[in-house]
């Protein structure tokens, strides 16, 4: 029989945060800290909304591009909170995820041979999804001294003539950075000197710890040359209604509209109808939510310099992204011997991109208690390796 | 840092105080300083333990009672409420807006004991029209908190 494989599929390496959970699952006592999901259940009034649609028999498709009052909703959120104005007909995408917009964002601009950039650490999806789409992914290593953040010579440096997406993930999983209004002007002067497009994944928009979350359409010539992707996963909690968007130029969103079209009809009714209420009576929920992050990411920060962990501080997600070169072992290692050790799992920074080396993603979707319990154990097993080392 | 400090510890007053100053990313001595000061504020009035005494040996009787009475002339309500909630065995009183007038929430040990008070000694205050009782069968949630099961991490493993 002949090979019944793509090989461009083959050849994609599966995601390497797998392997731990697997382990962790099977392990008793384990706690995990590797997932990259808000740990509570979506508001009561937003899955009641949910619930209530499908009372009413709402148990239809809705058109392609999205329930047209959902797409009031997500201009209306974008205007208040951004102040970026986009025409819900025509300019939106309602996609299954974030994720999906993503696919179909880079599905719709890339030709053969393009460049994307991509700058890492960063979320897994999108080099595998430039590659599908026929890219050359193209990766910027991003600093711990820059706290993670792009800077403009690091965006010039990796640009070619080739170059037509920088992917900007801020705020970012698996590091925590944020891009402020000073960062995003840097970058912006460079993008519009070389004329390349912007896919801004904004899912963790809403979670931000210092100041609010600005994004890089707003910016002055941005939004025509972005398109900006969110969703309701991280700021309502959200994930398994699997419910995202996109925004950008008409022309863009026509073309990710006709893919999504043929490969997804559309988006889940149930979802977009909770998703209404999610951005209509929402804002006070994601308050608290966000209090009770930052309650925990204090809490994280302070035991890393307790001990005398580096760790930078970040601003955004809900992951912290502590520093274990000190340790003389590899990502992989010191996450493999901790899981092992004091049934700890963390994921390696290495899944994440080769500059992750040397660091570990710990996700606080988790709640005070456990986080109290997981750095109990860290703390012993620094001690531990120090002592192994003599220090 | 007042409201969120508040808001921490109406879930959780046994939280340390140094773990406390460090959630709120503030100075011990700043919670302890907060701390005093909403309780001379009269705003911090007890810290109290959510008990579910239905899981325990222990019998206890609990009642919701409507009461309707005349409000007095200067004094409107306060006087009557106060002279209701002397009684130990009145856990809350409210002023109520409808059809009756007072919610006063007893707890004793029988209903006989409960039933007592009402007929003994609430009913036969001058002021008191009429009562209703009510008695409490089962609390499913109490103070924000629902009772008995422990919600389960139920997150599976994904990825990316």
């Amino acid at each position: 029989m002949r090979n019944p494989l793509a090989d461009k599929v083959v050849e994609i390496k599966p995601s390497g945060i797998r392997k731990f959970f697997d382990v962790v699952s099977e392990m008793k006592d384990a706690i995990s800290l590797g997932v990259g999901e808000p740990d509570f259940d979506t508001p009561w009034h937003i899955r009641d909304e949910g619930i209530y649609s499908l009372e009413k028999g709402r148990t239809f498709y809705t058109s392609n591009a999205g329930l047209k009052d959902l797409k009031i909703e997500i201009c209306n959120y974008l205007k208040r909170s951004q102040g970026i104005e986009y025409d819900y007909n025509g300019e939106v995408l309602v996609t299954v995820g974030g994720s999906e917009a993503i696919d179909m964002g880079l599905r719709a601009m890339i030709n053969p041979g393009d460049e994307v950039l991509i700058p890492q650490p960063s979320y897994v999806s999108y080099e595998p999804c430039a590659i599908l789409a026929g890219a050359k992914p193209v990766t910027i290593n991003l600093k711990a001294e820059n706290e993670f953040r792009l800077t403009a010579q690091e965006l010039e440096d990796a640009i070619t003539d080739k170059t037509k997406v920088l992917i900007l993930p801020f705020p970012n999983n698996p590091t925590g950075a944020i891009m402020e209004l000073a960062d995003l002007e840097a970058i912006r002067e460079v993008i519009i000197k070389h004329d390349i497009f912007v896919m801004s994944d904004e899912i963790y928009a809403e979670l931000t710890y210092k100041g609010k979350h600005v994004s890089i359409a707003s910016l002055p010539g941005m939004q025509e040359r972005t398109i900006l992707i969110n969703g309701f996963s991280k700021a309502y909690a959200m994930t398994g209604w699997r419910l995202g968007y996109a925004c950008g130029p008409r022309e863009i969103i026509a073309q990710m509209t006709k893919i999504h079209q043929f490969a997804i009809m559309c988006a889940p009714t149930t979802s977009q109808y909770a998703a209404v209420e999610a951005l209509k009576n929402g804002d006070e929920d994601v308050a608290q939510m966000r209090m009770a992050y930052n309650q925990r990411r204090r809490f994280l920060m302070n035991a890393f310099r307790e001990m005398g962990l580096e760790c930078f501080e970040p601003y955004g997600a809900f992951y912290v992204f502590p520093c274990i070169k000190e340790f003389g072992m590899t990502s992989d290692e010191f996450a493999t011997r901790f899981l092992e050790e004091e049934k700890v799992a963390a994921v390696p920074g290495t899944a994440f991109g080769d500059c992750g080396e040397g660091y570990l993603r710990i996700s606080y979707a988790y709640s005070l208690e456990k986080l109290k319990e997981a750095m109990g154990r860290l703390a012993r097993f620094v001690e531990k390796l120090r002592a192994e080392q003599g220090k | 840092m007042r409201e969120e400090l508040l808001a921490i510890i109406e879930k959780n007053s046994r939280i340390d105080l140094k773990e406390l100053a460090v959630i709120l990313g503030v100075e011990e001595i700043d919670v302890v300083n907060e701390l005093a000061a909403l309780e001379a504020e009269g705003i911090i009035c007890g810290y109290h333990t959510l008990i579910n005494w239905e899981q325990t040996t222990i019998d206890k009787v609990t009642a919701l009672i409507e009461v309707r009475v005349t409000p007095q002339r200067g004094q409107g309500f306060d006087s009557i409420a106060e002279r209701i909630y002397k009684y130990p065995e009145v856990r809350s009183v409210y002023l109520i807006s409808g059809g009756y007038d007072l919610m006063v929430i007893l707890e004793g040990k029988t209903l006989r004991e409960v039933s007592n008070f009402v007929s003994d000694k609430l009913s036969t205050l001058d002021t008191v029209l009429s009562t209703a009782t009510h008695f409490i069968l089962k609390k499913y949630k109490d103070h924000g908190t629902v009772l008995g099961s422990k919600k389960q991490d139920e997150r599976e493993m994904i990825t990316p």
